[in-house]
């Protein structure tokens, strides 16, 4: 196992798309490293260019210290997990996983000993001598992940692997690959679309957008002190409510635009009075004011839809004094909101996340 | 109630297609049986009896395993020549990326344009400068101009619409790029290999103006040549050109045939997802 390391990593293809912009990006020995991002945010030209399969137009991928850039992916011994599987269908499942272990020399001894110690782990001994298509969609998710263990690499690179699976064989194979990733203490870089994915799996998350990082950190971390208004959006589930407001005149809060709403926040004075911001709350942190609310709340609202969510509610709101303010409200299940029925919002003052409106750049 | 209307049409014209295609090798069975005195007689054809006459005349007059040798030479290794080099060309062409490859596959594509009756006087002086005139070779390499553009275009097109990540699996696995040919991208081509060289195998073996003009004497005839000169100055002799049109034919369908299945067989498996 090893270390990888980018170094001011842009890629721009042939017809001038830049797919990847300036990363620079340590992944330590056994770490877990979840890229994550919308589509089109690169993270899988980030993942093919660790890969080898892509060359960087600019900057430097170091593999345990060693300099791979201009190293072909044959020679830099990862192994790769990809989207479709990508199994070899013309070969047994026994051959998929042992042909990259003939490709290397090892004996053929040794590769029959790895081979079934990897099935055996991956509980696909019976299946060595079936091709792909004779194996269902969370087999073949197996005989992908064996081929590259059996590899032994020196990291795993896997893309987008579960989302080929339905959701109940998702969640079980995700925390197979967690404890997985902690039985073999592999070096892991995990592509994901998905965000809640990458919140419970990764251990450090990398958020992408447009090629270029966007925020890196714990899962829990950017979830709590997203450091954008995009990174607030895009991670947890339902988004983050967001309303438009100009900085107080003291600097001491955000006058929010057309609501008569003035949230103290501490943050304002790092921008200057009058300046256009954006205030944040999640969806768990918006408290609904029981009857018809006007009193202690903070706005005056109209229910649109409720969604029944298991143990809670998702409350779908809308300003009264401003139609095209909308809100979403997580609360306990036994609470009842009728819809179109005016009710009175709270915003959970030590909760509120201040960004700048136009998102830096 | 329409749709039963559209497919006993589409049933229809098949069976008529077919049957339009099919007859004249129905004729010309049944005429390559029926004796030399009553091949005119048109009432007579469907009837008996049927002899085998014109066909023993092939072998003790004519000696026709002489051509049939010689198609068999220059056609399959044209194929095999065709299918090898075509096809890593064909490969490259497909997967890897460099400047000016459609300009390379449109050239290839132009290449293969040149109406062959403006080839020959050329191509003559060529192979007789190489002393190759009335030679195996000298109808071989002739031969590959056309056929190799026929299998890079075909070949291209397979190797495209296979998924690249399975060769970049294989390259993960660090399998170099011949080890990824042979063992990966070829055995998921085969259908389309064997595509190809049926089809060239059949060009080959019906190709007739390069053979009559780069051959000298029966010894080095093909199939078609032998069958044209059998006219004398002073008879046509119908019924063993008819047999030897049907001995010619026979490699041919007994090609398609026994691929054929192999070739649905391959299109039909190998799928990625389910």
């Amino acid at each position: 196992m090893a270390s990888i390391a980018l170094e001011d990593v842009s890629k721009v293809f042939a017809g001038g798309h830049a797919a990847v912009r300036d990363v620079t990006l340590e992944i330590a020995d056994g770490e877990l490293l979840v890229l994550v991002g919308p589509s089109g945010s690169g993270k899988s030209t980030l993942l093919r260019l660790v890969a080898g399969l892509e060359t960087p137009t600019h900057g430097r991928i170091l593999i345990g210290g060693r300099d791979v850039t201009a190293v072909s992916p044959q020679q830099r011994d990862l192994a790769m997990v990809f989207q479709s599987y990508a199994l070899y269908p013309h070969k047994t499942v026994r051959e998929n996983l042992a042909f990259g272990l003939r490709a290397r020399g090892v004996s053929r001894p040794e590769i029959d000993t790895r081979v079934r110690r990897v099935a055996q782990t991956l509980q696909i001994e019976g299946l060595l001598d079936r091709r792909p298509a004779q194996l269902s969609g969370g087999q073949r998710q197996r005989a992908a992940l064996g081929r590259a263990m059996v590899r032994e690499p020196q990291a795993f690179l896997l893309d987008e692997p579960l989302s080929n699976l339905d959701p109940a064989l998702r969640l079980d194979t995700r925390t197979e690959l967690a404890l997985l990733h902690r039985r073999l203490g592999a070096t892991m870089i995990y592509v994901t679309h998905d965000q809640e994915e990458a919140m419970k799996l990764g251990e450090r998350v990398v958020l992408l957008r447009d090629g270029a990082i966007e925020q890196v950190g714990p899962p829990l971390e950017i979830y709590r002190r997203p450091a954008t208004l995009f990174a607030a959006r895009f991670l947890g589930s339902p988004p983050m409510n967001v309303m438009a407001g100009a900085v107080a005149a003291a600097r001491d809060g955000v006058e929010i635009t057309g609501l008569g709403l003035t949230l103290p926040l501490a943050e304002a004075g790092r921008f200057a009075s009058g300046e256009q911001v954006v205030v944040g709350i999640r969806p768990h942190d918006v408290e609904l004011a029981t009857t018809d609310g006007a009193q202690g709340a903070d706005v005056a609202a109209i229910v649109e839809v409720v969604e029944a969510a298991g143990s809670e509610l998702h409350v779908h709101l809308r300003a009264e004094a401003r139609r095209d303010q909308r809100f979403i409200a997580v609360v306990p299940a036994d609470l009842e909101v009728a819809v179109e029925s005016r009710i009175g919002l709270a915003f959970r003052r030590d909760r509120l996340h201040l960004f700048a409106a136009a998102p830096a750049r | 109630m329409s749709g039963s209307v559209v497919s006993r049409w589409a049933a229809g014209t098949a069976v008529g297609l077919v049957a339009l295609s099919a007859f004249p090798l129905v004729w010309m069975l049944l005429a390559s049986l029926t004796p030399e005195a009553r091949l005119f007689d048109s009432a007579a054809l469907w009837r008996g009896p049927f002899v085998l006459d014109h066909y023993r005349a092939l072998w003790s007059e004519r000696a026709f395993w002489v051509p049939i040798r010689n198609s068999t030479v220059v056609a399959g290794t044209t194929t095999l020549f065709a299918v090898t080099i075509g096809g890593a060309c064909a490969y490259g062409l497909a997967r890897l990326r460099f400047r000016g490859r459609y300009a390379l596959l449109a050239f290839v594509l132009a290449v293969s344009m040149f109406p062959q009756i403006s080839l020959i006087a050329p191509l003559y002086l060529l192979l007789r400068a190489a002393g190759l005139i009335n030679s195996y070779p000298g109808l071989v390499l002739p031969y590959l101009t056309f056929a190799m553009p026929l299998t890079i275009w075909l070949l291209v097109g397979y190797f495209r619409q296979l998924p690249a990540e399975l060769e970049e699996a294989a390259a993960m696995d660090g399998a170099s790029r011949l080890r990824t040919l042979i063992e990966i991208t070829a055995p998921l081509a085969w259908p389309g290999i064997a595509t190809t060289a049926i089809l060239t195998f059949v060009y080959c073996w019906n190709e007739f103006l390069f053979a009559l003009s780069f051959t000298l004497g029966p010894e080095r005839h093909t199939v078609p040549v032998a069958i044209a000169l059998f006219r004398g100055q002073y008879q046509v002799p119908w019924g063993q050109i008819l047999a030897a049109a049907v001995v010619a034919t026979v490699p041919v369908v007994l090609l398609v045939v026994l691929f054929q299945r192999r070739i649905v067989q391959g299109l039909t498996t190998g799928a990625l997802k389910g």
